[in-house]
């Protein structure tokens, strides 16, 4: 007890609270809690391993990294943000939480996150289900072969892949291509109908990014700079992405 | 599109049948980025495409809606049993809106809001949202029903031409 007592009042190590303080303007309002309980009474994720948002933020402020670290809870909370929505002093917690998966060892963090993350850094689809470049556009292609000759009043259905200068550049989760290719047709339709001018791309056509909840940084930009590479060397002005 | 008359599409085929829809917001979409606005072109293509009286909001709702619980890496994080506890309180919101139905527009509630239907044994669907404008239209293929229940499985299916010999 007596150590702890001096860890808190001491100077502490840096722990993942002062980190964000730093990197939030005005420290993000970490200090102004009113311990109300508004953030957690509207927390799906609250009780789950005897967790809430509120005493998050209090253990955090009481330099309680790793007891907060010793449960899963980190990974338990989807970033949601409706904490900040009806905190009165608009305390960003879940960038707390974020930081706090960050101080994990990478190899460390949720396997299945990892592997998905790992996965998608492998090919320039960003797939993190490893579908390649030539896998996702003969899907597609073959896919919209068979609708326009099967169904009525489709013969001129188009799923444009690498189409130079389309305005939108749209993003498709790995789930449908992968697994279930023929949930992909009802949106084509109604861009067709909307004549909207649309295209995927081979590169960067994956919507997921596992890399951000993983909290891996550097793998999270590599991934995004991708996408957004594939957007403007296919000279797209609009990028869509309903993830 | 549906606003400047592109896609034609109306809840005609919902008349008669009375099949409840309700509508998630996804905390990406709605929350986190666009906020209430975009909350309400949601809707206002919901109510176009299945029928006012047929459109029951979950409550809280908007920006105020709870998380399903896919988001966040939770899908993929291999805790299942916490993902589902989370989830409760978006399945019961859900049940309590009577709906057979639920329309998520973003692809981790869809896949969330589906297993929590299944794992608490909710008995509605979880479909996204082009699957029901293309139904409304008549224009959803027999290959792209795999979300739909017995009730609309077979409904409005467009003509297919006859396989060549
Ligand atoms: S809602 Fe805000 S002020 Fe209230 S307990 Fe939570 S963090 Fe503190
Ligand atoms: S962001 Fe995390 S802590 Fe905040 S309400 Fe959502 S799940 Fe709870």
């Amino acid at each position: 007890m007596a150590e702890e007592a001096i860890k808190i009042s001491g100077k502490k190590k840096s722990s993942f609270i002062d980190q964000v303080k730093k990197l939030l303007p005005e420290g993000g309002n970490l200090n102004l809690c009113l311990t109300c309980g508004a953030c957690s009474s509207g927390c799906p994720a609250t009780g789950l391993e005897g967790m809430d948002p509120r005493k998050f933020l209090r253990m955090a402020a009481l330099g309680m990294d790793e007891e907060i670290l010793k449960s899963d809870w980190v990974w338990m909370c989807t970033m949601c943000q409706r904490c900040i929505y009806v905190c009165p002093m608009k305390i960003d917690i879940p960038q707390l939480i974020f930081n706090a998966r960050r101080t994990k060892p990478r190899d460390e963090r949720p396997k299945g996150i990892l592997g998905s993350c790992n996965m998608a850094l492998k090919h320039d689809t960003c797939s993190a289900m490893g579908a390649s470049e030539e896998d996702f556009q003969f899907v597609v292609e073959d896919v919209a072969e068979e609708v326009r000759n099967t169904q009525v009043g489709w013969e001129e259905l188009q799923a444009p892949v690498n189409k130079q200068g389309a305005m939108y550049f749209l993003n498709q989760n790995s789930r449908e291509p992968v697994t279930e290719p023929d949930e992909m047709v009802p949106l084509w339709k109604i861009l067709h109908l909307g004549g909207a001018d649309w295209t995927y791309g081979t590169k960067g056509w994956a919507a997921e990014n596992y890399c951000m909840f993983m909290a891996d940084d550097e793998s999270w930009k590599h991934i995004v700079e991708v996408k957004a590479k594939a957007v403007d060397d296919l000279g797209c002005k609009y990028w869509l992405n309903t993830e | 599109m549906i606003r400047d008359g592109r896609l034609k599409v109306n809840s005609d085929w919902n008349k008669d049948l009375k099949v409840k829809f309700t509508v998630q917001d996804p905390c990406q979409l709605v929350r986190k980025s666009l906020g209430d606005p975009v909350a309400e072109d949601l809707r206002f293509v919901v109510r176009t495409v299945v029928g006012e009286e047929n459109f029951v909001d979950m409550t809280p709702n908007r920006s105020n809606n709870y998380c399903c619980g896919g988001g966040g890496g939770f899908l993929q994080s291999g805790m299942p049993e916490a993902r589902r506890a989370y989830g409760k309180l978006k399945f019961d919101q859900i049940m309590a809106t009577g709906a057979t139905y639920a329309i998520t527009p973003c692809h981790n509630c869809h896949a969330q809001v589906h297993d929590l239907s299944e794992h608490y044994d909710g008995g509605y669907h979880t479909v996204h949202l082009w699957t029901i404008i293309c139904l409304a239209m008549g224009i959803l293929g027999p290959n792209e029903r795999t979300y739909l229940g017995p009730d609309l499985a077979e409904l409005l299916i467009p003509e297919i031409k006859e396989a060549d010999e």
